[in-house]
């Protein structure tokens, strides 16, 4: 199942209820052809890393607005306890600059700013799928 | 009414017409159709032949009836908007020294933005640390209240509160005010973004109480500000939200005033008079950069309200009719790459705003793609008002685009959108109902997706994103520092303090009597809530209580 096309969880953990960068990106990566699960805003971690598990992701995307970022590190936890470190994280949204870095580090694999194409968004949730089932084979 | 026209002056202006076109082809003006967000068709060039309203009917003087140039008489020539900068960050006393340095650079009323964990109804303790106060103040308790508007005149001073239901940030200011031996009749301001169907549809930054039950409160709450003050506008109908969300312009009109019909309606079933409550009817709406749609959009939305209130809901007092409302500049139009661009886009919007007739305004920040405000663009932000107010004449003259062609037609235009869209929500039933079904939602998430591919397409520019772009330092770019941890720390133990030393019967109590009023429709919900917050009730204690009883859900999901 080689060509079977990336699937992506789309999601927003914290706080924040904007959803409009979320929603935009998921029906755009939909249209794209890829398999995408939504959620509302608001998840828990524990819910995130629950439902990337049971519908075996490639991608997580986590939309971010009002500083929920700030939690991301926690989940890149979470998905490692769970044995989950195979399933690239990439976040987009408002992230300072300096807070970038600190997202890299805890191992997300990218973060898209405001301004990013969503074709570019997409072809990075190509290569980062690729590059996990290559490692998975 | 066409006024006849002379034979000989119309064919002169039929010649002048014809060779305009001849040069207008020859001079390289474009053939292809310009359209605005709303979707509307604009011409190169508007003549008489645009427009040929009754100006009586249509446009009328300030403050008269169809309020199409202006709610006041006067307009900004009486009394200029109110300077109105939403801000909130950090700890009470953090917000306290922002607050009077805003005021004591011209900022006349307050607007309290809580952090994200008080919208969504929990209190500091129940949330993760990191978030806390990086986007609005953490205020839990009356005395957080107290801590917040030190040093504020609360008779003299407007303070809106962006109160999510169930507004217990209202309360915490009336249990201040009470403290502080402040008349309640004297307490003025908004329970800003009270709109809980604008929330549910775009942005979701509230406490998700089913819809039922924020219907209920919304109404509830209503009703007391009417009894107990008479300063205060409990309503804020909101079509930022909408409209940041991906609505253009037309549809964040259109979504408000349907809104407002539905709050109006619910407030008639609860039996109250139509002018007893809508003279506290206020609009909240973004300003995008589309300068001139959005000035029509404001002068279009006004007729059709004067209209909606005097036809529909039979009010007679002209306070009834008019379109009191507030605009904040679009952050969605601002950009991260070269970020001082936005001091031009957040100027353009304003002025937008203004010449639309806007009542108060808060510009926002040029670093706002980037963080919550620093202190330099919270500045700036207040200066460009300040310059558009007293060095750039735009006060001299009310409506000054009025009776341009252009102007008039496009308020009409935009009139007709406005009121398309309107008949397709009345067809669901009206606002409640096709918020329920997520029509409203799906509109919204329609046109964001369309928005964002004519960006893409570079059909539409966006300077520094997909048009003349330039390599940035990172320098440019200065974000808010989050809260300092060891002052949030301390907040959270004072807090954690105050929960053990104050009065748990007293506590139990109103919470009883909270729960009790929750399950009798026939007991106001809104004033447990106040006597609540008295007896020392923390935000996320009212909100929890609230959650059990009345339901909790997540959003309809849309993609």
């Amino acid at each position: 199942m080689t060509t079977a096309p990336p699937k992506v969880l789309v999601t927003k953990i914290g706080l924040d209820g904007h959803d409009r960068g979320s929603r935009v990106v998921a029906s755009y990566l939909r249209d794209a052809g890829m398999e995408v699960v939504y959620t509302p805003p608001w998840q828990d971690i524990a819910a995130v890393v629950k439902l990337a598990t049971e519908e075996d992701v490639d991608v997580i995307g986590v939309s971010s607005l009002a500083t929920d970022h700030l939690i991301v590190p926690k989940l890149m936890l979470a998905l490692e306890a769970a044995g989950l470190k195979d399933i690239a994280v990439i976040v987009g949204g408002i992230v300072p600059d300096a807070d970038e870095a600190l997202l890299l580090e805890a191992g997300v694999a990218r973060v898209f700013h405001p301004g990013s194409a969503l074709e570019e968004i997409a072809a990075e949730i190509v290569r980062l799928t690729g590059a996990r089932r290559a490692a998975n084979v | 009414m066409n006024k006849p026209v002379d034979a000989n002056q119309l064919s002169e202006s039929e010649t002048g017409r014809a060779s305009w076109q001849r040069e207008y082809a020859a001079g390289g003006g474009s053939a292809q159709a310009a359209h605005n967000r709303s979707g509307i068709e604009v011409k190169p060039l508007y003549t008489p032949q645009d427009w040929s309203g009754d100006y009586d009917a249509e446009l009328g003087y300030p403050g008269q009836p169809p309020y199409t140039r202006g709610i006041y008489a006067s307009m900004h020539r009486g009394r200029t908007w109110t300077q109105r900068q939403l801000i909130g960050l950090g700890t009470p006393t953090d917000y306290n020294a922002r607050l009077l340095d805003l005021l004591a650079q011209g900022t006349t009323a307050v607007s309290l933005i809580p952090c994200n964990s008080v919208f969504r109804g929990y209190d500091m303790d129940e949330v993760h640390a990191e978030l806390l106060g990086t986007c609005g103040v953490v205020a839990n308790t009356t005395e957080h209240m107290e801590q917040c508007l030190e040093g504020v005149d609360l008779a003299r001073t407007s303070c809106a509160m962006n109160d999510p239901s169930p507004f217990t940030l209202l309360a915490f200011l009336l249990a201040t005010a009470k403290r502080r031996g402040v008349d309640w009749r004297a307490v003025s301001g908004t329970s800003n973004q009270s709109d809980y169907l604008s929330h549910y549809v775009a942005n979701h930054m509230f406490f998700r109480i089913a819809l039922p039950g924020a219907r209920r409160i919304l109404t509830d709450h209503v009703e007391f500000c009417n009894r107990h003050l008479p300063r205060w506008n409990p309503m804020s109908v909101v079509g930022q939200h909408m409209q940041q969300a991906g609505a253009t312009p037309a549809e964040a009109m259109a979504f408000t005033l349907c809104s407002a019909i539905q709050y109006a309606e619910d407030c008639q079933a609860r039996g109250m008079a139509p002018d007893s409550f809508l003279p506290r009817f206020t609009f909240f709406f973004d300003i995008s950069v589309s300068l001139f749609e959005e000035i029509a959009k404001f002068r279009a939305g006004r007729r059709i309200w004067a209209r909606i209130t005097r036809e529909r809901f039979g009010a007679r007092d002209p306070r009834s009719w008019r379109f009191k409302f507030h605009g904040q500049t679009s952050g969605v139009d601002l950009t991260r790459q070269q970020p001082l661009n936005n001091i031009a886009r957040v100027t353009v919007q304003a002025i937008a705003g203004i010449l639309g007739g806007l009542q108060s305004l808060h510009t926002d920040a040029y670093d706002e793609a980037l963080s919550c405000p620093t202190e330099f663009g919270a500045r700036i932000a207040v200066n460009t008002q300040n310059i558009l107010r007293e060095e750039a004449h735009l006060t001299d003259v009310i409506d000054p685009l009025g009776g341009s062609y252009y102007i008039e037609s496009l308020t009409d235009a935009m009139e007709q959108k406005i009121l398309a869209v309107m008949g397709e929500v009345e067809t669901a039933g009206g606002m409640y109902a096709a918020v329920e079904q997520g029509l409203v939602q799906k509109m919204i998430g329609e046109s964001a997706r369309g928005i964002q591919e004519k960006i893409e397409s570079g059909e539409q520019t966006v300077v520094g994103v997909n048009a003349y772009r330039v390599e940035e330092g990172k320098g440019e770019r200065q974000a808010l520092p989050a809260p300092d941890p060891e002052k949030m720390r301390a907040h959270i133990a004072a807090f954690t303090a105050f929960k053990a030393a104050r009065s748990q019967t007293a506590v139990q109590r109103a919470q009883d009597g909270l729960a009790a009023a929750a399950g009798n429709p026939q007991v106001n919900l809104f004033e447990r809530v106040v006597e609540a917050a008295e007896a020392g009730c923390t935000h996320g204690e009212i909100c929890g209580t609230l959650r059990r009883e009345l339901g909790f859900g997540l959003p309809l999901v849309m993609v």
